[in-house]
Protein backbone atom coordinates (compact mmCIF):
# COMPACT_ATOMS: atom_id res chain seq x y z
CA UNK A 1 0.00 0.00 0.00
CA UNK A 2 1.90 3.48 -1.21
CA UNK A 3 2.02 5.93 1.56
CA UNK A 4 -0.13 9.49 2.03
CA UNK A 5 -3.36 10.90 1.64
CA UNK A 6 -5.83 10.10 -1.67
CA UNK A 7 -4.57 13.39 -2.66
CA UNK A 8 -1.03 12.96 -2.43
CA UNK A 9 -1.41 9.92 -4.38
CA UNK A 10 -3.68 11.22 -6.90
CA UNK A 11 -1.03 14.75 -7.37
CA UNK A 12 1.56 11.95 -7.21
CA UNK A 13 0.21 9.96 -9.91
CA UNK A 14 -0.73 12.81 -12.41
CA UNK A 15 2.99 14.37 -11.95
CA UNK A 16 4.42 11.07 -12.96
CA UNK A 17 2.03 10.63 -15.98
CA UNK A 18 2.86 14.30 -17.16
CA UNK A 19 6.47 13.64 -16.29
CA UNK A 20 6.63 16.95 -14.05
CA UNK A 21 7.30 17.81 -10.44
CA UNK A 22 4.53 17.55 -7.99
CA UNK A 23 4.48 20.61 -7.04
CA UNK A 24 3.88 21.19 -10.57
CA UNK A 25 -0.03 19.93 -9.76
CA UNK A 26 -2.29 21.45 -8.08
CA UNK A 27 -5.91 20.48 -6.42
CA UNK A 28 -7.52 22.91 -9.26
CA UNK A 29 -5.03 22.04 -11.79
CA UNK A 30 -7.60 20.98 -14.74
CA UNK A 31 -7.43 18.17 -17.55
CA UNK A 32 -7.55 20.88 -20.42
CA UNK A 33 -5.05 22.99 -18.32
CA UNK A 34 -2.64 20.10 -18.67
CA UNK A 35 -2.87 19.49 -22.49
CA UNK A 36 -5.32 16.60 -22.03
CA UNK A 37 -7.26 15.08 -24.53
CA UNK A 38 -9.62 12.04 -23.93
CA UNK A 39 -7.30 9.22 -24.62
CA UNK A 40 -5.00 10.76 -21.97
CA UNK A 41 -7.77 11.03 -19.66
CA UNK A 42 -8.66 7.58 -20.24
CA UNK A 43 -4.76 6.29 -19.47
CA UNK A 44 -4.92 8.51 -16.10
CA UNK A 45 -8.06 6.62 -15.25
CA UNK A 46 -6.26 3.43 -15.68
CA UNK A 47 -2.86 4.59 -13.94
CA UNK A 48 -5.04 5.47 -10.83
CA UNK A 49 -7.24 2.38 -11.18
CA UNK A 50 -4.13 0.60 -10.73
CA UNK A 51 -2.59 2.56 -7.93
CA UNK A 52 -5.85 2.31 -5.24
CA UNK A 53 -6.51 -1.06 -7.18
CA UNK A 54 -9.85 0.07 -8.09
CA UNK A 55 -12.31 0.69 -11.24
CA UNK A 56 -13.82 4.01 -12.14
CA UNK A 57 -17.29 3.46 -13.73
CA UNK A 58 -17.70 4.77 -17.23
CA UNK A 59 -20.16 7.78 -15.76
CA UNK A 60 -17.95 8.47 -13.27
CA UNK A 61 -15.37 9.29 -15.59
CA UNK A 62 -17.12 11.83 -17.16
CA UNK A 63 -17.34 14.07 -13.75
CA UNK A 64 -13.68 14.30 -13.58
CA UNK A 65 -12.19 17.07 -15.55
CA UNK A 66 -9.47 17.95 -12.40
CA UNK A 67 -7.33 16.90 -10.17
CA UNK A 68 -9.60 17.95 -7.13
CA UNK A 69 -12.45 15.88 -9.35
CA UNK A 70 -10.53 13.15 -9.17
CA UNK A 71 -9.72 13.05 -5.64
CA UNK A 72 -13.45 13.48 -4.56
CA UNK A 73 -14.39 10.61 -7.31
CA UNK A 74 -11.39 7.98 -6.12
CA UNK A 75 -12.41 8.83 -2.18
CA UNK A 76 -16.07 7.86 -3.57
CA UNK A 77 -14.62 4.10 -4.55
CA UNK A 78 -11.85 3.66 -2.08
CA UNK B 1 -15.64 3.53 -67.21
CA UNK B 2 -17.64 0.26 -66.41
CA UNK B 3 -20.50 0.40 -64.30
CA UNK B 4 -20.70 -1.62 -61.34
CA UNK B 5 -24.25 -3.43 -60.14
CA UNK B 6 -24.70 -5.72 -56.87
CA UNK B 7 -26.25 -9.13 -58.43
CA UNK B 8 -25.71 -10.97 -55.08
CA UNK B 9 -26.47 -10.58 -51.36
CA UNK B 10 -24.89 -12.80 -47.87
CA UNK B 11 -25.49 -11.74 -44.65
CA UNK B 12 -24.70 -13.58 -40.96
CA UNK B 13 -25.65 -11.20 -38.61
CA UNK B 14 -27.20 -10.59 -35.12
CA UNK B 15 -30.25 -10.06 -37.09
CA UNK B 16 -30.30 -13.51 -38.90
CA UNK B 17 -28.01 -16.03 -40.76
CA UNK B 18 -29.56 -15.15 -44.42
CA UNK B 19 -30.03 -12.05 -46.00
CA UNK B 20 -33.27 -12.41 -45.89
CA UNK B 21 -33.89 -13.00 -42.37
CA UNK B 22 -31.90 -9.80 -42.04
CA UNK B 23 -34.07 -8.07 -43.92
CA UNK B 24 -36.72 -9.05 -42.16
CA UNK B 25 -35.27 -8.02 -39.14
CA UNK B 26 -34.81 -4.64 -40.38
CA UNK B 27 -38.18 -4.27 -41.86
CA UNK B 28 -39.74 -5.00 -38.24
CA UNK B 29 -36.77 -2.95 -36.22
CA UNK B 30 -35.95 -5.99 -34.31
CA UNK B 31 -32.80 -5.70 -32.47
CA UNK B 32 -30.47 -8.36 -32.33
CA UNK B 33 -28.45 -6.91 -29.06
CA UNK B 34 -28.83 -8.70 -25.99
CA UNK B 35 -26.76 -10.54 -23.46
CA UNK B 36 -23.68 -12.15 -24.43
CA UNK B 37 -24.51 -15.77 -24.19
CA UNK B 38 -21.14 -17.40 -26.23
CA UNK B 39 -18.61 -17.01 -23.22
CA UNK B 40 -18.50 -16.04 -19.75
CA UNK B 41 -18.58 -12.20 -19.04
CA UNK B 42 -17.82 -12.59 -15.12
CA UNK B 43 -14.83 -9.86 -14.81
CA UNK B 44 -15.84 -7.51 -17.73
CA UNK B 45 -18.68 -4.82 -17.51
CA UNK B 46 -19.17 -5.45 -21.08
CA UNK B 47 -22.73 -7.72 -20.67
CA UNK B 48 -24.19 -7.43 -23.98
CA UNK B 49 -23.59 -7.36 -27.61
CA UNK B 50 -25.28 -8.31 -30.87
CA UNK B 51 -24.62 -12.13 -31.30
CA UNK B 52 -24.86 -14.30 -33.99
CA UNK B 53 -26.96 -16.58 -32.53
CA UNK B 54 -27.96 -20.20 -33.76
CA UNK B 55 -25.24 -20.02 -36.14
CA UNK B 56 -24.27 -23.95 -36.75
CA UNK B 57 -21.19 -24.03 -38.71
CA UNK B 58 -21.14 -28.11 -39.01
CA UNK B 59 -23.74 -27.21 -41.37
CA UNK B 60 -22.01 -24.87 -43.40
CA UNK B 61 -18.63 -26.75 -43.47
CA UNK B 62 -16.81 -30.20 -43.32
CA UNK B 63 -14.00 -31.24 -39.98
CA UNK B 64 -11.45 -30.68 -42.32
CA UNK B 65 -12.63 -27.06 -43.13
CA UNK B 66 -13.66 -26.00 -39.99
CA UNK B 67 -10.23 -26.80 -38.31
CA UNK B 68 -8.73 -23.78 -40.69
CA UNK B 69 -12.05 -21.35 -40.18
CA UNK B 70 -11.89 -18.73 -37.41
CA UNK B 71 -15.90 -17.17 -36.50
CA UNK B 72 -14.74 -14.46 -38.63
CA UNK B 73 -13.66 -16.89 -41.41
CA UNK B 74 -16.96 -18.89 -41.02
CA UNK B 75 -19.64 -15.88 -40.94
CA UNK B 76 -17.63 -14.41 -43.85
CA UNK B 77 -17.75 -17.53 -46.43
CA UNK B 78 -21.30 -18.33 -45.49
CA UNK B 79 -21.87 -15.11 -45.94
CA UNK B 80 -19.88 -15.10 -49.28
CA UNK B 81 -21.82 -18.38 -50.49
CA UNK B 82 -24.88 -17.65 -49.87
CA UNK B 83 -24.29 -14.17 -52.26
CA UNK B 84 -22.72 -16.23 -55.13
CA UNK B 85 -25.89 -18.80 -54.82
CA UNK B 86 -28.63 -15.50 -54.95
CA UNK B 87 -26.34 -13.93 -57.75
CA UNK B 88 -26.39 -17.21 -59.75
CA UNK B 89 -23.42 -16.28 -61.24
CA UNK B 90 -21.09 -18.94 -62.17
CA UNK B 91 -17.53 -18.34 -62.04
CA UNK B 92 -15.80 -20.90 -64.99
CA UNK B 93 -12.25 -20.76 -65.72
CA UNK B 94 -12.59 -17.37 -67.98
CA UNK B 95 -14.20 -15.31 -65.26
CA UNK B 96 -12.79 -16.90 -62.25
CA UNK B 97 -9.32 -15.23 -63.95
CA UNK B 98 -10.50 -11.85 -64.14
CA UNK B 99 -12.61 -12.11 -60.54
CA UNK B 100 -11.55 -11.60 -56.90
CA UNK B 101 -12.14 -11.48 -53.06
CA UNK B 102 -11.33 -8.61 -51.72
CA UNK B 103 -12.85 -8.34 -47.80
CA UNK B 104 -12.16 -6.54 -44.55
CA UNK B 105 -12.00 -7.27 -41.17
CA UNK B 106 -10.26 -5.05 -38.17
CA UNK B 107 -9.56 -8.07 -36.33
CA UNK B 108 -9.40 -11.20 -38.01
CA UNK B 109 -8.86 -14.20 -36.30
CA UNK B 110 -8.31 -12.56 -32.36
CA UNK B 111 -10.51 -15.46 -31.28
CA UNK B 112 -8.32 -17.91 -32.19
CA UNK B 113 -5.68 -15.98 -31.25
CA UNK B 114 -7.10 -15.67 -27.70
CA UNK B 115 -7.98 -18.67 -27.02
CA UNK B 116 -4.36 -19.67 -27.77
CA UNK B 117 -3.02 -17.04 -25.46
CA UNK B 118 -5.12 -18.59 -22.98
CA UNK B 119 -3.97 -21.76 -23.04
CA UNK B 120 -0.49 -20.95 -23.16
CA UNK B 121 0.16 -18.12 -20.37
CA UNK B 122 -2.39 -19.32 -18.53
CA UNK B 123 -2.70 -23.41 -18.70
CA UNK B 124 1.07 -23.86 -19.54
CA UNK B 125 0.43 -25.82 -22.69
CA UNK B 126 3.22 -26.36 -24.90
CA UNK B 127 1.83 -27.72 -28.47
CA UNK B 128 -0.66 -26.16 -30.34
CA UNK B 129 -1.96 -27.32 -33.74
CA UNK B 130 -0.66 -26.14 -36.88
CA UNK B 131 -4.40 -24.66 -38.29
CA UNK B 132 -3.80 -21.20 -35.73
CA UNK B 133 -1.90 -19.43 -37.91
CA UNK B 134 -4.11 -19.72 -41.06
CA UNK B 135 -7.07 -19.20 -39.33
CA UNK B 136 -6.09 -16.28 -37.54
CA UNK B 137 -4.25 -14.54 -40.38
CA UNK B 138 -7.08 -11.42 -41.07
CA UNK B 139 -6.90 -12.35 -44.94
CA UNK B 140 -8.22 -16.16 -44.81
CA UNK B 141 -11.90 -15.32 -45.69
CA UNK B 142 -10.36 -13.65 -49.10
CA UNK B 143 -8.70 -16.76 -49.48
CA UNK B 144 -10.65 -19.12 -48.71
CA UNK B 145 -13.46 -17.68 -51.05
CA UNK B 146 -11.11 -17.55 -53.83
CA UNK B 147 -9.89 -21.10 -53.48
CA UNK B 148 -13.94 -22.37 -53.28
CA UNK B 149 -14.67 -20.65 -56.21
CA UNK B 150 -11.30 -20.31 -58.39
CA UNK B 151 -11.02 -16.63 -58.06
CA UNK B 152 -7.54 -15.71 -59.33
CA UNK B 153 -7.58 -11.88 -60.28
CA UNK B 154 -7.17 -9.16 -57.35
CA UNK B 155 -7.77 -11.18 -53.89
CA UNK B 156 -6.68 -9.41 -50.55
CA UNK B 157 -8.14 -7.78 -47.54
CA UNK B 158 -7.87 -4.63 -45.80
CA UNK B 159 -7.83 -3.86 -42.37
CA UNK B 160 -8.89 -0.18 -41.52
CA UNK B 161 -10.58 -1.00 -38.17
CA UNK B 162 -13.97 0.08 -38.25
CA UNK B 163 -14.01 1.46 -42.07
CA UNK B 164 -12.35 -2.11 -43.23
CA UNK B 165 -15.18 -3.17 -45.41
CA UNK B 166 -16.15 -0.32 -46.89
CA UNK B 167 -12.57 0.32 -48.13
CA UNK B 168 -12.49 -2.94 -48.96
CA UNK B 169 -16.13 -3.07 -51.41
CA UNK B 170 -14.98 0.87 -52.52
CA UNK B 171 -11.29 -1.01 -53.75
CA UNK B 172 -13.59 -3.42 -55.47
CA UNK B 173 -15.85 -1.32 -56.96
CA UNK B 174 -13.27 0.52 -58.39
CA UNK B 175 -10.90 -2.36 -59.79
CA UNK B 176 -14.52 -3.49 -61.93
CA UNK B 177 -14.88 0.18 -62.56
CA UNK B 178 -11.86 0.14 -64.21
CA UNK B 179 -11.68 -3.24 -65.75
CA UNK B 180 -9.02 -5.15 -63.97
CA UNK B 181 -11.78 -7.14 -62.85
CA UNK B 182 -15.36 -8.31 -64.14
CA UNK B 183 -16.82 -9.39 -60.76
CA UNK B 184 -16.02 -9.63 -57.15
CA UNK B 185 -16.76 -11.44 -54.10
CA UNK B 186 -16.50 -8.17 -51.49
CA UNK B 187 -17.48 -7.28 -48.01
CA UNK B 188 -16.18 -8.22 -44.40
CA UNK B 189 -16.58 -10.28 -41.33
CA UNK B 190 -15.98 -10.45 -37.95
CA UNK B 191 -15.66 -12.16 -34.41
CA UNK B 192 -14.94 -9.67 -31.61
CA UNK B 193 -16.78 -11.03 -29.00
CA UNK B 194 -13.37 -12.70 -26.92
CA UNK B 195 -12.82 -12.15 -23.25
CA UNK B 196 -9.20 -10.74 -24.46
CA UNK B 197 -10.95 -8.17 -26.45
CA UNK B 198 -13.63 -7.58 -24.30
CA UNK B 199 -11.50 -6.41 -21.86
CA UNK B 200 -9.64 -4.52 -24.48
CA UNK B 201 -12.90 -2.86 -25.06
CA UNK B 202 -13.64 -2.29 -21.62
CA UNK B 203 -10.80 0.43 -21.07
CA UNK B 204 -12.22 2.75 -24.10
CA UNK B 205 -15.25 3.19 -22.11
CA UNK B 206 -17.15 3.79 -24.97
CA UNK B 207 -19.56 0.73 -24.95
CA UNK B 208 -22.89 1.47 -23.31
CA UNK B 209 -23.76 -1.01 -20.55
CA UNK B 210 -27.65 -1.94 -21.88
CA UNK B 211 -28.04 -0.94 -25.55
CA UNK B 212 -27.10 1.31 -28.46
CA UNK B 213 -29.23 4.23 -29.34
CA UNK B 214 -28.09 6.34 -31.79
CA UNK B 215 -28.42 10.03 -32.24
CA UNK B 216 -30.94 9.84 -29.58
CA UNK B 217 -29.92 12.64 -26.71
CA UNK B 218 -29.96 9.30 -24.18
CA UNK B 219 -27.27 7.31 -26.13
CA UNK B 220 -24.82 6.24 -23.82
CA UNK B 221 -22.52 3.97 -25.96
CA UNK B 222 -22.00 1.61 -28.82
CA UNK B 223 -22.95 -2.01 -28.27
CA UNK B 224 -20.08 -4.72 -30.23
CA UNK B 225 -21.39 -6.93 -33.11
CA UNK B 226 -20.81 -9.98 -34.94
CA UNK B 227 -21.13 -11.34 -38.11
CA UNK B 228 -20.41 -10.82 -41.73
CA UNK B 229 -22.17 -9.40 -45.02
CA UNK B 230 -20.42 -10.40 -48.74
CA UNK B 231 -21.74 -9.46 -52.20
CA UNK B 232 -21.23 -10.42 -55.21
CA UNK B 233 -20.70 -7.13 -57.04
CA UNK B 234 -19.93 -7.23 -61.23
CA UNK B 235 -19.39 -5.06 -64.27
CA UNK B 236 -22.82 -4.04 -65.65
CA UNK B 237 -22.39 -5.64 -69.00
CA UNK B 238 -21.64 -8.45 -67.26
CA UNK B 239 -24.34 -9.00 -65.49
CA UNK B 240 -26.36 -7.92 -68.13
CA UNK B 241 -24.84 -10.38 -70.39
CA UNK B 242 -26.30 -13.39 -68.41
CA UNK B 243 -29.84 -11.81 -66.97
CA UNK B 244 -28.68 -11.24 -63.82
CA UNK B 245 -31.42 -9.93 -60.66
CA UNK B 246 -29.64 -6.15 -60.15
CA UNK B 247 -29.79 -4.76 -56.82
CA UNK B 248 -28.20 -2.00 -56.62
CA UNK B 249 -25.40 -0.35 -58.61
CA UNK B 250 -22.62 1.24 -56.65
CA UNK B 251 -21.79 4.27 -57.83
CA UNK B 252 -19.21 5.93 -55.78
CA UNK B 253 -16.43 5.45 -53.18
CA UNK B 254 -14.79 8.46 -51.13
CA UNK B 255 -11.86 7.97 -48.71
CA UNK B 256 -10.16 10.40 -46.35
CA UNK B 257 -8.14 10.55 -43.47
CA UNK B 258 -8.63 12.66 -39.97
CA UNK B 259 -4.85 13.12 -39.93
CA UNK B 260 -6.08 14.61 -36.35
CA UNK B 261 -6.31 12.07 -33.61
CA UNK B 262 -6.67 8.21 -32.88
CA UNK B 263 -10.24 8.19 -31.33
CA UNK B 264 -11.69 11.73 -31.83
CA UNK B 265 -13.50 12.04 -34.88
CA UNK B 266 -12.97 15.68 -37.00
CA UNK B 267 -15.94 16.99 -39.39
CA UNK B 268 -13.97 17.98 -42.28
CA UNK B 269 -12.03 14.75 -42.55
CA UNK B 270 -16.00 12.54 -42.59
CA UNK B 271 -17.53 15.38 -44.59
CA UNK B 272 -14.48 15.44 -47.08
CA UNK B 273 -15.22 11.17 -47.81
CA UNK B 274 -18.90 11.84 -47.81
CA UNK B 275 -18.11 14.55 -50.86
CA UNK B 276 -15.81 12.51 -52.34
CA UNK B 277 -17.88 9.40 -52.57
CA UNK B 278 -20.39 11.97 -54.48
CA UNK B 279 -17.88 13.58 -56.73
CA UNK B 280 -16.85 10.11 -57.55
CA UNK B 281 -20.14 9.05 -58.38
CA UNK B 282 -21.14 11.89 -60.23
CA UNK B 283 -24.09 12.52 -57.81
CA UNK B 284 -25.60 15.66 -56.69
CA UNK B 285 -26.10 16.40 -52.76
CA UNK B 286 -29.68 16.33 -53.99
CA UNK B 287 -29.78 12.90 -55.32
CA UNK B 288 -29.05 11.38 -52.01
CA UNK B 289 -32.02 10.18 -50.20
CA UNK B 290 -31.16 8.34 -47.32
CA UNK B 291 -27.59 8.02 -45.15
CA UNK B 292 -26.72 4.96 -43.52
CA UNK B 293 -24.58 6.35 -40.95
CA UNK B 294 -22.10 5.31 -38.92
CA UNK B 295 -23.90 6.04 -35.98
CA UNK B 296 -21.76 4.13 -33.00
CA UNK B 297 -24.46 5.79 -30.38
CA UNK B 298 -21.10 6.97 -28.63
CA UNK B 299 -21.24 10.94 -27.96
CA UNK B 300 -18.39 11.76 -30.15
CA UNK B 301 -19.34 10.23 -33.50
CA UNK B 302 -22.96 10.96 -33.75
CA UNK B 303 -22.71 15.04 -33.28
CA UNK B 304 -19.76 14.65 -35.53
CA UNK B 305 -21.78 12.88 -38.34
CA UNK B 306 -24.52 15.20 -37.98
CA UNK B 307 -22.35 18.00 -38.52
CA UNK B 308 -20.95 16.32 -41.46
CA UNK B 309 -23.79 15.92 -42.94
CA UNK B 310 -25.38 19.40 -42.94
CA UNK B 311 -21.69 20.57 -43.75
CA UNK B 312 -22.15 18.24 -47.26
CA UNK B 313 -25.60 18.36 -47.76
CA UNK B 314 -26.50 21.68 -46.80
CA UNK B 315 -30.46 22.55 -47.44
CA UNK B 316 -31.14 19.50 -48.54
CA UNK B 317 -29.94 18.06 -44.99
CA UNK B 318 -33.65 18.48 -43.93
CA UNK B 319 -35.23 16.08 -46.51
CA UNK B 320 -32.14 13.32 -46.55
CA UNK B 321 -33.18 10.35 -44.01
CA UNK B 322 -30.56 9.13 -41.90
CA UNK B 323 -30.54 5.63 -39.72
CA UNK B 324 -27.83 3.88 -38.17
CA UNK B 325 -29.02 -0.11 -38.31
CA UNK B 326 -26.43 -0.26 -35.37
CA UNK B 327 -29.05 0.42 -32.94
CA UNK B 328 -30.36 -3.18 -34.82
CA UNK B 329 -26.84 -5.54 -35.27
CA UNK B 330 -24.69 -3.57 -33.59
CA UNK B 331 -20.92 -2.59 -34.22
CA UNK B 332 -19.53 -5.34 -36.03
CA UNK B 333 -16.33 -3.05 -36.69
CA UNK B 334 -14.24 -4.37 -39.84
CA UNK B 335 -18.03 -6.04 -41.04
CA UNK B 336 -19.90 -2.92 -39.90
CA UNK B 337 -19.73 -1.47 -43.45
CA UNK B 338 -20.60 -4.57 -45.37
CA UNK B 339 -23.64 -4.88 -42.78
CA UNK B 340 -24.54 -1.92 -43.32
CA UNK B 341 -24.09 -1.92 -46.95
CA UNK B 342 -26.33 -4.92 -47.10
CA UNK B 343 -29.27 -2.71 -45.38
CA UNK B 344 -28.65 -0.31 -47.96
CA UNK B 345 -28.74 -1.67 -50.74
CA UNK B 346 -31.88 -4.17 -49.87
CA UNK B 347 -33.24 -0.92 -48.91
CA UNK B 348 -33.04 0.85 -52.07
CA UNK B 349 -33.86 -2.61 -53.59
CA UNK B 350 -37.28 -2.93 -51.77
CA UNK B 351 -38.31 1.36 -51.21
CA UNK B 352 -38.01 0.91 -47.51
CA UNK B 353 -35.33 2.63 -45.83
CA UNK B 354 -34.24 1.00 -42.56
CA UNK B 355 -34.72 2.24 -38.87
CA UNK B 356 -32.99 3.38 -36.24
CA UNK B 357 -34.07 1.73 -33.40
CA UNK B 358 -33.64 3.06 -29.60
CA UNK B 359 -34.78 6.41 -30.62
CA UNK B 360 -36.39 8.06 -27.68
CA UNK B 361 -35.06 11.65 -27.64
CA UNK B 362 -33.86 14.02 -30.28
CA UNK B 363 -31.11 15.94 -29.73
CA UNK B 364 -30.21 19.58 -30.78
CA UNK B 365 -26.42 18.37 -30.78
CA UNK B 366 -27.85 15.59 -34.27
CA UNK B 367 -29.34 17.92 -36.02
CA UNK B 368 -30.61 15.23 -38.94
CA UNK B 369 -33.52 13.89 -40.02
CA UNK B 370 -33.48 10.40 -38.57
CA UNK B 371 -35.86 7.37 -39.24
CA UNK B 372 -37.08 7.51 -35.85
CA UNK B 373 -37.75 3.73 -35.11
CA UNK B 374 -39.88 2.33 -37.46
CA UNK B 375 -39.25 1.89 -41.47
CA UNK B 376 -39.96 4.63 -43.95
CA UNK B 377 -41.15 3.89 -47.54
CA UNK B 378 -39.22 5.92 -49.91
CA UNK B 379 -37.53 5.30 -53.27
CA UNK B 380 -34.46 7.39 -53.26
CA UNK B 381 -32.58 7.77 -56.58
CA UNK B 382 -29.14 7.67 -53.86
CA UNK B 383 -27.96 6.71 -50.91
CA UNK B 384 -24.66 6.44 -49.35
CA UNK B 385 -23.18 4.27 -46.16
CA UNK B 386 -20.96 5.71 -44.09
CA UNK B 387 -17.72 4.35 -42.05
CA UNK B 388 -15.72 6.61 -39.89
CA UNK B 389 -12.42 4.29 -38.30
CA UNK B 390 -10.43 4.62 -35.01
CA UNK B 391 -7.63 6.08 -36.25
CA UNK B 392 -9.57 8.77 -38.43
CA UNK B 393 -9.78 6.76 -41.42
CA UNK B 394 -13.04 7.40 -43.70
CA UNK B 395 -14.64 5.89 -46.59
CA UNK B 396 -17.89 6.00 -47.98
CA UNK B 397 -20.11 4.31 -50.56
CA UNK B 398 -22.51 5.70 -52.75
CA UNK B 399 -25.39 3.69 -54.72
CA UNK B 400 -28.30 3.97 -56.64
CA UNK B 401 -31.21 2.12 -56.95
CA UNK B 402 -31.92 -0.01 -59.70
CA UNK B 403 -35.14 0.56 -61.04
CA UNK B 404 -36.80 -3.19 -61.63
Amino acid sequence: MADGTVAERVIRVFADFKKVPTEDIKLETTFDELGFDSLDGLNLIFELEEEFDIVVPDDKVQSMRSVAEVVEGIESLV
Amino acid sequence: MNRVVVTGVGVVSALGNTAAAFWDSIENGRSGIGPISKIDVEGTRIKNAAEVRGFDPTEYFDDKKLMFLDPFSQYGLAAAREAVKDSGIEFDEKLGGRSGAITGSCLGGKETEDNLFAELYRDKKTRFPPTVIPAAMANAVASQAAMEYGLTGATYTLSTACSSANHAIGNAFWLIRQGTLDAAITGGSEAPLSFGNLKAWEAMRVVSPDTCRPFSKDRNGMILGEGGAMFVIENLEHAKARGAKIYAEIVGFGMSADAHHLTMPLVDGAAKAIRMALDDGGLKPEQVGYVNAHGTATSANDTMESAAVNLVFGDHAKNVFVSSTKSMHGHALGAAGAIEAAATVLGLHNGILPPNINFNEADPECDVNVIANKVIAAEPEAAISNSFAFGGLNAVLAFKRWPN
